[in-house]
């Protein structure tokens, strides 16, 4: 009965099916917040339905030397673990006693495997500009993992347990994290960690449409790289959540906390979109630098603060 | 007309090839992603990847040193691919027509589902050919 249950809502309810829905959508606002800072009209909202239908309908190429498992296989394993990031969050959010005593260590673990697999797929592809997205992806995982963690430690130490339900509880009875001045600062820290986590403009090093062609996904054709667009719908869902639930009160169906929700996932999305379309793509030297530099240091700065009382 | 062919009228990726063209025509399709035309609205965006494209704009005649690579490049592309001839040296070579490096005009290569002329067109006359490309599918 309980395997029943946990598989429908790992299919269904806040796993495949819905959290597909709701990050193509994401995906939609992400394009038409980028066509109205460029003063243009953008897409309808089943544009990414319709391009990720049109992928599944299209061949698939496996270029001639590349290893056709580990090629073809990689995509759908960064599939699975995003769903179950998603899963996990939403069940935690919506029913606190599935969470269990260090979930946050395994989520950040899980929300590591999508980008794992664009390595390994990439590297699968024998395309010397897949490869060299491949490495550059590597470089920036190592860079932004570090930062990342650490802030998620802030909001674990103030909290004083490794589980989301007491990390939720806290905020509940005494005021959101973002409400300090060390929540403030590991908010910035790990929105940013985020953005370079989903490979967005600054940090899209690996893909850099302009000079590697789409980097470690440039192989992918049909419905490959229908499952490995969905893939980034679904991180670009999953992110979001993960930080309103470390950061902002988590999220809820009841009531008017609805709405609050919908509105602080929006805002969220909304900030990385305007991030993505006012900065041009850096260096990898100078990506790794301003991880482990400023942003480690500041994550740094934040626990401090956060074991002093602030 | 099945899901997947109709999803596909409303996203056309292009993926640009440029094959010995005076690079005009390359700017005018720039133009039809500004705000004027954006033809985002339809679902049109530029690709890198050749593996990611539904249409081949090819601008140019062609020249004796791209011409396996063209042929390469429409193996590459996953089908169905539509291909799109684009300006008046796409269609029939136009002034390098008598170029010591010149091979031809793309259609006697490739397979051509449209032809845009102009020198360069303008991009009511490139989204007009994409309308018409679109419906023969």
């Amino acid at each position: 009965m309980n395997i029943a249950k946990y598989l429908l809502n790992y299919l269904i309810f806040p796993g495949f099916v819905f959290s597909a829905i709701v990050g193509l959508l994401t995906t939609w606002v992400d394009r038409k917040v980028t066509a109205r800072v460029q003063w243009r009209m953008g897409p309808p909202w089943y544009q990414p339905f319709a391009d990720t239908v049109k992928l599944l309908g299209k061949e698939v190429v496996v270029p001639a030397g590349a290893r056709r498992t580990g090629f073809l296989l990689m995509p759908l394993v960064g599939l699975a673990a995003a769903t179950l990031a998603s899963t996990m969050l939403w069940l935690i959010n919506l029913n606190p006693e599935t969470s269990f005593i260090g979930d946050t260590i395994v989520l950040v673990y899980i929300m590591t495997i999508p980008a794992i697999s664009m390595i390994l797929g990439a590297s699968a592809s024998a395309n010397p500009l897949g490869i060299l997205g491949a490495s550059r992806e590597m470089k920036l995982l190592f860079a932004y993992e570090l930062p990342l963690v650490v802030a998620v430690l802030t909001s674990v130490y103030k909290a004083g347990s490794f589980s989301l339900e007491s990390i939720l509880a806290h905020q509940a009875q005494e005021g959101i994290m973002l409400g300090s001045i060390s929540g403030v600062i590991s908010f910035i820290v790990i929105l940013l960690c985020a953005q370079a986590k989903l490979t967005f403009v600054p940090f899209d090093i690996p893909e850099a449409e302009t000079e590697l062609a789409g980097g470690s996904h440039i192989e992918y054709s049909g419905a490959a790289l229908a499952v490995v667009r969905l893939n980034m719908a679904l991180m670009f869902f999953v992110l979001p959540i993960f930080i309103i639930t470390l950061f902002w009160g988590g999220i809820a169906f009841t009531g008017w906390r609805i709405l609050t929700s919908i509105l602080k996932y929006v805002a969220i999305v909304v900030i990385f979109v305007l991030i993505k379309n006012t900065n041009p793509r850096v260096r990898i030297d100078q990506a790794v630098r301003f991880f482990w530099g400023p942003m480690f240091i500041l994550s740094v700065v934040a626990m401090i603060l956060a074991v002093l009382g602030l | 007309m099945s899901l997947a062919l109709k999803a596909l009228k409303k996203s056309p990726w292009v993926f640009h090839v440029n094959t010995g063209a005076c690079n005009n025509c390359d700017i005018e399709i720039l133009d039809c992603l500004t705000p004027r035309f954006d033809v985002e609205r339809f679902g049109i965006v530029l690709v890198g990847s050749i593996r990611h494209a539904d249409v081949l704009l090819i601008s140019g005649p062609v020249t004796k040193n791209c011409l396996p690579r063209l042929k390469r490049l429409y193996e590459q592309a996953p089908k169905p691919i539509k291909v799109i001839a684009f300006g008046a040296c796409g269609c029939k070579c136009g002034i390098f027509r008598d170029g010591y490096n010149t091979v031809g005009p793309v259609d006697k290569y490739i397979p051509v589902d449209a032809y845009i002329p102009g020198c360069p067109p303008k991009p009511e006359t490139i989204i007009a050919g994409v309308v018409k490309v679109l419906g023969t599918l």
